[in-house]
């Protein structure tokens, strides 16, 4: 029995101890916002929180994680009095227009959140060295100017 | 209802009020008005609605794979409708054959000049597939979506419905028309200080003839066109709610995973399945021709047990082919017969009497489209129907696809479009692995059974952007004028004058030779120019070098009767400072190439790395696409082309080794990440011309405008793409200003 909890919510699934962590988000628990891209920790595209640290759930079997806070593209905004409010990366997010297919986008967020997290201010390297998610559509400019737009009001 | 059979223009009432405005330029006896209900508003699919409630839905016949045209197109028509843009809705037209796109077919025959477009002959040739279905298609690609459907579609239901609506309050108000005009969803009588929403107007207008010729705004009058509006896309796909294919949910569903032959056209030979069928969740092993299924109530656990079957595919004729082989095959065709591409003036003489003769032979590998969500698709046969959920270019020729492979009326299967995560032309119904696939698998079931493809065989069984050889001979006479072209290279495909240089050259023999290899290949972003650009913007500029002169102003001078090219070249040169100072140890390299009707010239700065490798600073990328739509979306289109286009550059490479891909994931087929993505400036030089496209024009000039940078660190010429397989060291070459 594996159990931790999804965006605040308990969980408990009777799944194969070596099942991914992505493949239970997705196939047992029905949140499809975490996305596959590779399952080989290559691409990013399945980076959630798991404690608040950015973890590639591809790779990550459940058993891995047993009893911790994990957190998926589905629990980045907050609930304020029952209406979602986005997150200031969301919106930056939107205010540099950055998803275009939008497939890496989950995982980058989950990534680039869990960053400024850790460091409000980032420099180029930092963020280069943080950031190594694929994004096939190209919209690295506009993550790395949507990043500074951050730090620098941080 | 009022149907004008010449214009293909279609007007009428929807129950409950409101109008429905349509336009198409196929035959109408194509179109038949599907009646469809969403919700209790009966709902004809068609371009435009205006609902009494004064909103206003523009349905697009395109998916949206991030290229914004389900913000772009419905701009197109708002602004000629006067509409409040805050009252506009979008939704995706469904997959019936109203919104068979008539008009991109049109759009692509006018500018090849053909009948029907020759990037579709796959479908034409394949077995399965009927060439009447060419007409039959809702395609997103050709970078053609707001040329042909906005331009010819779009705009002229905007402006027919406004004239309506006029119509509608001059009749009501009993004022002239001529005292009448629209903004923001109103039509105003200014002398009288009266105003009528547009949905108040929206049933009478309905009753109104729609003009055949509706008058188009000028330019100048546009308030939405020209302008940055956010895309409608992008709030979903911050928040996790957007859905693509790979997400598609269905009560009972299944899950297969695939084992395929690994080289292309090899058979199942003999499976056993007794170690797979007993783990936990495996419902089923399914055999098909070339390839082997298990499903399970898990993705991952069919994937598991996938691995712990027993699997034998056939020897086959193509076990020995690998790149090299490939290669030695292009050089033979190249020696024999050649078929003619352009033949002006006396090109053999002319070489023949040159004082000098440059020679060089270009190539470049097979590239995978590796579009970041993996193929899927889902799909659930039921009561004799079929239902289909998967993220297409093209929702009704994947709809007819799989009503071919499953032998059934194309009426009965229903294909629910999704968002794409990445199309890049794999996902056009003319690459159809996975569609096959995962009809037949869910076949053996009665519920809706999702086929997954792991990345790896996404990048093993993809249709290749093509490996070509193009070889050059360019003459210079006496004048050190470069007076012959010579290029004869492999294999003709979309677009036809990808290999045609721009410069004016008095005399020029290109031809091409046809060598077939068993590696399915397909439609890549920018298709043929992919190629023929690195080699084209090469080859000019060892010839600038050759001939003493500076790289630039060499093009410049072969422009004379090419303003808009030459325009386009200099702005490039200008935003990038070509000439400037630039950092130790930095390059700059130019490149120039029109495509999709849009023309693009780029500089860019390069050093090399301590290791050898090549460093990419700074892209400068002029582009003239005619008329930009959405300033910031293009913006965004024009990045991504870069990227795209320098990601092959860089690292793009599958190689061929016992007939099958060596490649398997992003560890060995790698991608630009933030890390290594380059600064890029973008100036439009806008000249008025006929819209030109977006999505693709940006990708082919920036192999070369890299490598020719690379020449003047390194005296290296790079004839051969990618460049992670050099190690280069600095040489600077000295070059003419
Ligand atoms: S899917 Fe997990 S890193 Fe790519
Ligand atoms: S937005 Fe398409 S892969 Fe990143």
């Amino acid at each position: 029995m594996a159990r931790f909890r999804v965006n605040g919510v308990e969980r408990e699934l009777d799944i194969e101890p070596d099942m991914p962590l992505l493949w239970a988000l997705r196939d047992e628990l029905g949140l499809k916002g975490t996305k596959f891209g590779c399952g080989i920790a290559a691409c990013g595209a399945c980076t959630v929180q798991v404690n608040g640290n950015p973890v590639r759930s591809c790779v990550t079997p459940v058993s891995a994680i047993e009893g911790t806070d994990i957190k998926t593209i589905e629990g980045l905004a907050v609930d304020v009095g029952g209406s979602k409010q986005l997150t200031a990366v969301q919106q930056a997010w939107i205010d540099h227009q950055v998803p275009q297919c939008g497939y890496c986008q989950s995982g980058m967020l989950m990534a680039v959140s869990a960053l400024l997290e850790a460091n409000p201010n980032p420099n180029d390297a930092e963020i280069d060295g943080a950031i190594t998610n694929v994004c096939r559509c190209g919209t690295y400019p506009r993550i790395r100017r949507a990043i500074k737009s951050l730090s620098t009001t941080a | 209802m009022k149907i004008n059979r010449r214009r293909f223009l279609l007007g009428t009432t929807v129950v409950g009020g409101g109008l429905l405005l349509g336009y198409a330029s196929t035959r109408p006896s194509k179109h038949r008005i599907a009646n469809e209900s969403a919700g209790s508003e009966p709902f004809l699919t068609t371009w435009l609605r205006i609902s009494e409630d004064n909103t206003v839905t523009v349905i697009v016949p395109h998916s949206e794979m991030g290229q914004g045209v389900h913000t772009s197109l419905p701009m197109m028509a708002a602004d000629e409708l006067d509409a409040d843009w805050n009252l506009v809705k979008v939704e995706q037209a469904p997959a019936t054959d109203l919104f068979a796109n008539g008009v991109l077919v049109k759009g692509f025959a006018e500018s090849l000049g053909v009948s029907f477009p020759r990037f579709l002959d796959g479908l034409a040739t394949s077995a399965t597939m009927k060439v009447a279905e060419i007409m039959n298609m809702q395609i997103t690609g050709g970078s053609s979506s707001v040329r042909f459907t906005g331009e010819l579609g779009m705009r002229a239901a905007g402006a027919a419905a406004r004239e309506m609506l006029v119509k509608a309050a001059a009749a009501r108000l009993d004022v002239p028309e001529t005292e009448l005009s629209t903004r923001l969803n109103y039509v105003h009588h200014d002398a009288s200080g009266r105003s009528l929403s547009y949905g108040e107007l929206a049933s009478d207008a309905a009753r109104f003839e729609p003009s055949s010729e509706p008058k188009l705004k000028d330019e100048k009058d546009f308030t939405l066109m020209g302008k940055s509006i956010a895309r409608v896309d992008i709030p979903a796909k911050v928040d996790g709610t957007a859905a693509y294919g790979i997400d598609a949910e269905a009560p009972g569903m299944l899950y297969a995973a695939v084992k395929t032959a690994p080289v292309f056209g090899s058979k199942l030979q003999s499976v056993n399945a007794d170690a797979a069928l007993s783990r936990r969740g495996v419902v089923k092993v399914v055999e098909l021709e070339n390839a082997v299924a298990v499903v399970a109530d898990n993705y991952w656990r069919a994937k598991q047990a996938l691995a712990a079957l027993d699997v034998q595919f056939e020897a086959s004729e193509n076990d020995q082919v690998n790149s090299q082989s490939i290669y030695a095959q292009y050089d033979t065709a190249l020696e024999g017969e050649l078929n003619e591409d352009i033949a002006e003036g006396d090109a053999a003489n002319a070489l023949e009497n040159a004082e000098t003769v440059v020679e060089a032979t270009y190539r470049v590998p097979y590239l995978a489209h590796a579009a970041m969500e993996p193929m899927n698709c889902t799909v659930h046969f039921h009561d004799g129907k079929c239902d289909v959920w998967t993220g297409t270019q093209d929702n009704l020729g994947i709809r007819g696809r799989v009503a071919t492979v499953a032998e059934m009326d194309e009426n009965d299967v229903t294909l629910h479009g999704f968002y794409l995560g990445g199309g890049f032309g794999r996902r056009l119904p003319t690459d159809v692995n996975t569609i096959d696939q995962a009809t037949l698998i869910a076949k053996h079931f009665d519920v809706p059974v999702k086929t997954l493809w792991s990345r790896e065989d996404d990048m093993q069984q993809d249709y290749y952007r093509p490996a070509v050889t193009s070889k050059f001979r360019a003459g210079f006479d006496a004048n050190n004028q470069l007076v012959a072209w010579q290029n004869h290279y492999i294999g003709k495909n979309e677009p036809a004058e990808a290999a045609h240089t721009p410069y004016s050259i008095a005399n020029k023999d290109i031809a091409y030779a046809d060598s077939e290899t068993h590696i399915p290949f397909g439609a890549w972003r920018s298709v043929a120019h992919s190629q023929h650009t690195f080699f084209l913007e090469s080859f000019v500029d060892e010839l600038a070098h050759r001939s003493g002169q500076n790289p630039y102003q060499f093009r410049l001078n072969m422009l004379g009767d090419k303003p808009r090219h030459a325009a386009v070249l200099r702005a490039a040169a200008q935003k990038a400072g070509w000439g400037r100072n630039l950092a130790p140890g930095h390059a700059q390299g130019i490149a120039l190439q029109e495509s999709f009707g849009s023309i693009v010239a780029q500089v860019a700065e390069v050093s090399i790395n301590n290791d050898g490798s090549v460093k990419v600073h700074r892209v400068s990328c002029a582009i003239d696409c005619g008329r930009t739509i959405n300033p910031d979306a293009a913006a965004s289109q024009v990045e991504s082309g870069v990227i795209f286009g320098l990601t092959a550059a860089l690292y793009g490479e599958i190689t061929i080794e016992n007939g099958r891909v060596q490649q398997t994931n992003f560890t060995d087929y790698e991608m630009i990440r933030l890390h290594d993505s380059p600064e890029i400036d973008i100036v439009s030089v806008d000249s008025g011309e006929a819209l030109g496209g977006l999505g693709e024009p940006a990708t082919p000039p920036i192999g070369a405008a890299v490598a020719n940078a690379v020449y003047i660190l390194t005296g290296q010429r790079v004839r051969e793409l990618p460049l992670k397989n050099y190690r280069f060291t600095a040489a600077p070459v000295e070059t003419a200003v």
